[in-house]
């Protein structure tokens, strides 16, 4: 199944790319996404932040189940504010 | 009114839209690019978001406060993309019948928004540029 994964922030420069589609196996979880992302673009490892997940939107934990078409953004440390 | 927008922030226009019959106060806030930091020369900061999430972060703060204080009206707007010396990144206001509902939600809301918010910025500085915050932990937002 297919998952769109958008990049932001020093993500999207290390990936070198802002938005993806990426074919994953059912039952995948987030975590298991990163792990494989970071395989297909070297430069999103090793990871020397604390990333949050969110799906469609909403932060989610590591073990979430991905559904098909979900949209994934992995967040580096937020800065926002002044 | 919770928005990211790409123009410069109108502080009337905020302080239009949290205006009550019911409110005492208004409360506003205003962040600004400043001209150092770190020992740095500043030239900019370049705010990018996942825009979609950020407001509809900024709208569950506005719900947060809302539960913890007495207050009428808020509005968050932050700008994105390059902000220069003395510009503003962000306002916020907040009315409500009483100043310290006022004053304590406006906190809440700016604390809060550097903790949980899909936004980042970029230093741009004389001699380079940094992601601000990737050098350190960030903790996970309060829900």
């Amino acid at each position: 199944m297919k998952v769109k994964v958008k990049f932001f922030a020093i993500l999207r420069e290390r990936a070198g790319t802002g938005e993806i589609t990426k074919e994953i196996r059912k039952g995948s979880t987030v975590a298991e996404l990163w792990e494989a992302l970071q395989r297909d673009y070297s430069k999103l490892a090793p990871v020397d932040m604390r990333l949050l997940y969110a799906v469609n939107q909403v932060y989610v934990k590591a073990d979430y189940v991905l559904k098909e078409r979900d949209e994934v953004v992995f967040v580096p440390p937020v800065s926002g504010g002044s | 009114m919770f928005r990211v927008t790409r123009e410069a922030i109108d502080l009337q226009g905020l302080v239009d839209f949290v205006t009550d019959p019911e409110a005492g106060a208004i409360v506003t806030f205003i962040g600004t690019t400043r001209n150092n930091n770190e020992g740095r020369k500043v030239i900019a900061l370049d705010y990018e978001a996942y825009p979609e999430m950020a407001e509809k972060e900024l709208a569950r703060l506005g719900e947060e406060a809302k539960k913890r204080w007495d207050i009428r009206r808020m509005a968050i707007v932050h700008r994105i993309g390059p902000v220069r010396i003395t510009e503003s990144s962000v306002i916020i206001a907040v009315s409500a019948a009483h100043r310290a509902d006022a004053f304590e939600a406006c906190r809440f809301a700016i604390e809060e928004i550097k903790k949980s918010v899909p936004i980042w910025k970029k230093e741009l500085f004389e001699g380079g540029e940094v992601w601000i915050g990737t050098q350190s932990g960030q903790p996970l937002p309060g829900r």
